[in-house]
């Protein structure tokens, strides 16, 4: 009905966090240029970049399948199930259930990137040549 | 169905990322596999979700549901490549938009 609104929630704030990481991040590598050496690891600014992708994506392509399925709508009030109490109670509902889950098995999956990218050798040497 | 559609979709663009590493960084084919992959995670969590309340977890046996989902999935892929075409632009404009100014 409206699950995609938890993972969205989430990719504006992690998008605000990458935003500040990225910004911290530029002025620590012109301060200090060694840091930014391979052995240096995978930047913080490239790892919230792929759990921003994954939300933004997923939310973007989530949301076409509610406007596919008239839960969502292009005028007010946007959500179908608004219109009514019981509505809006089995949408609070699914929100708190599956909007969360999403969130978090996301969350989850890109931690399990992360700590892939960073445990792995050959992985972790690939993706810091890429990223310079 | 529209998970299977995204599914494939993200597990080809990220077989395609390792496998052409060099075009891909330059076309950030990685994005538009993170984005199918994203919206994959999600539909599993809504597949689960239809199991708790007794549905199927993917609807194959009815033929209309199943169309209207394979219609979707295509809808589905079509749009991430539209939203990762956009984001390219942006990047690539921005990109020239720099290298002027230097």
């Amino acid at each position: 009905m409206a699950c995609f609104i938890v993972p969205a929630t989430e990719a504006i704030v992690t998008s605000v966090v990458a935003h500040k990481v990225r910004k911290t991040q530029s002025a620590q590598e012109a301060a200090h240029p060694e840091n930014t050496a391979p052995s240096a690891g995978i930047s913080w600014k490239t790892k919230l970049s792929w759990l921003n992708t994954m939300l933004w994506g997923g939310t973007i392509l989530l949301a076409l399948e509610h406007v596919w399925h008239g839960e969502v709508v292009f005028y007010p009030p946007f959500l179908t199930a608004v219109e009514s109490t019981a509505g809006t109670g089995v949408m609070l509902r699914e929100m708190a259930t599956v909007g969360v889950g999403m969130s978090v098995l996301v969350t989850g999956v890109w931690l399990a990137m992360v700590f892939v990218a960073e445990r792995f050798p050959f992985v972790r040497r690939r993706l810091v040549s890429e990223e310079k | 169905m529209t998970l299977i559609i995204t599914l494939v979709a993200a597990i080809a663009m990220f077989c395609f990322r390792f496998a052409r590493p060099e075009f891909a960084r330059k076309n950030a084919i990685g994005v538009l596999a993170l984005m199918y992959f994203g919206a994959s995670v999600m539909w599993i969590v809504d597949g689960v979700a239809n199991l708790i309340e007794g549905e199927a977890f993917v609807e194959l046996k009815d033929a209309t549901i199943l169309r209207d989902d394979a219609i979707l999935g295509g809808c589905v892929v079509a749009l991430g490549l539209v939203a990762w075409l956009c984001l390219l632009m942006i990047k690539r404009f921005s990109a020239s938009r720099s290298q002027r100014g230097q």
